[in-house]
């Protein structure tokens, strides 16, 4: 493992000057008529780390809604989200935050 | 038929198969692994055979097979590109993982004391697994799951239309044995989430 590199701050900075990331990305599950409530919600859970209420809210809304936008940042982190969706099997995609 | 359980001291999941059982399981496992590891990913005959071999990146396109093209979804579903790239970089490694995950399975049952060739009448499985083997155990149910479901062609609310075909028909016995892999892991999961 690598030690930090250390942060430069730039002491200039002013709050108007600080550049938000570029569009966020969501992670997408979709409904299947396959996959168990509990197993998703269980899932949810495990990989996003959400409260049991949390992950259950998501999980009633891929059940209901048909798909539930369950995670938000940048492009590498919801290549990782949906990488671990389909490791468990879930049915998920990516795409930019409208 | 009981399913899996948490032992209250020792925290392990534990379940009883009959010997059929765990030699279904078992089966139903190899399957899988098979046919991840059967279907070529993208054979290319454009290229060179030396080229072949030095090429260790994944598959551009979704697979032919139904059922990995479930185990292996297109993630960018408006940029073909963008999902070409996602693939290459990751059905590799979901396939050995999805492989491996199977394996243990087929592990678990024979290290519990299930014999290559079942023979005897009245053998009972008893298996223990650590947590975290619990989880890729509850993974691998997942995907034998959708791999039964995508070849039945199951879709939501059909159970009246599975409960009205005769018991002998090939396919209500397949319904059977999803139904029943779809106990073990309702029953997994509430173990582990105890």
């Amino acid at each position: 493992m690598s030690a930090p590199s250390p942060v430069e701050v730039e002491p200039t900075l002013t709050p108007d000057e600080m550049v938000l990331p570029a569009t966020p990305w969501v992670t997408i599950v979709w409904n299947d008529p396959v996959n168990l409530m509990s197993y998703v919600s269980y899932v949810f859970q495990k990989h996003f780390g959400y409260s049991r209420k949390k992950a259950e809210k998501l999980m009633m809304e891929v059940h209901e809604d048909g798909k539930s936008a369950v995670s938000s940042g940048s492009r590498e982190e919801m290549e990782r989200d949906v990488q671990a969706m389909h490791e468990y099997g879930l049915w998920a995609t990516m795409e930019k935050q409208e | 038929m009981s399913g899996f359980a948490r032992h209250r001291r020792s925290r392990r999941v534990i379940a009883t198969f009959t010997g059929f059982e765990a030699d279904l399981l078992r089966s139903l496992a190899s399957q899988l692994v098979e046919l991840l590891r059967n279907e070529a990913a993208v054979p290319r005959e454009d290229q060179d055979p030396f080229e072949a071999m030095m090429d260790f990146s994944g598959p551009e396109t979704e697979p032919e097979d139904p059922v990995l093209a479930r185990l292996f979804p297109t993630a960018y579903r408006e940029d073909p590109e963008a999902a070409a790239e996602f693939r290459r970089f990751t059905e590799g490694g979901l396939r050995d993982g999805k492989a491996a995950a199977a394996v243990a399975i087929i592990d678990g049952l024979e290290e519990a004391g299930l014999p290559p060739e079942l023979s005897e009448d009245g053998l009972m499985i008893d298996v223990e697994l650590d947590e975290p083997t619990a989880e890729t155990w509850m993974r691998s149910f997942t995907d034998l799951r959708l791999a039964l479901a995508t070849r039945l062609g199951i879709e939501d609310d059909d159970e009246d239309y599975w409960a009205s075909l005769p018991d002998d028909d090939p396919r209500s016995q397949a319904h059977d044995i999803y139904d029943w892999v779809g106990y073990l892991q309702e029953t997994l999961v509430g173990a582990l989430s105890r």
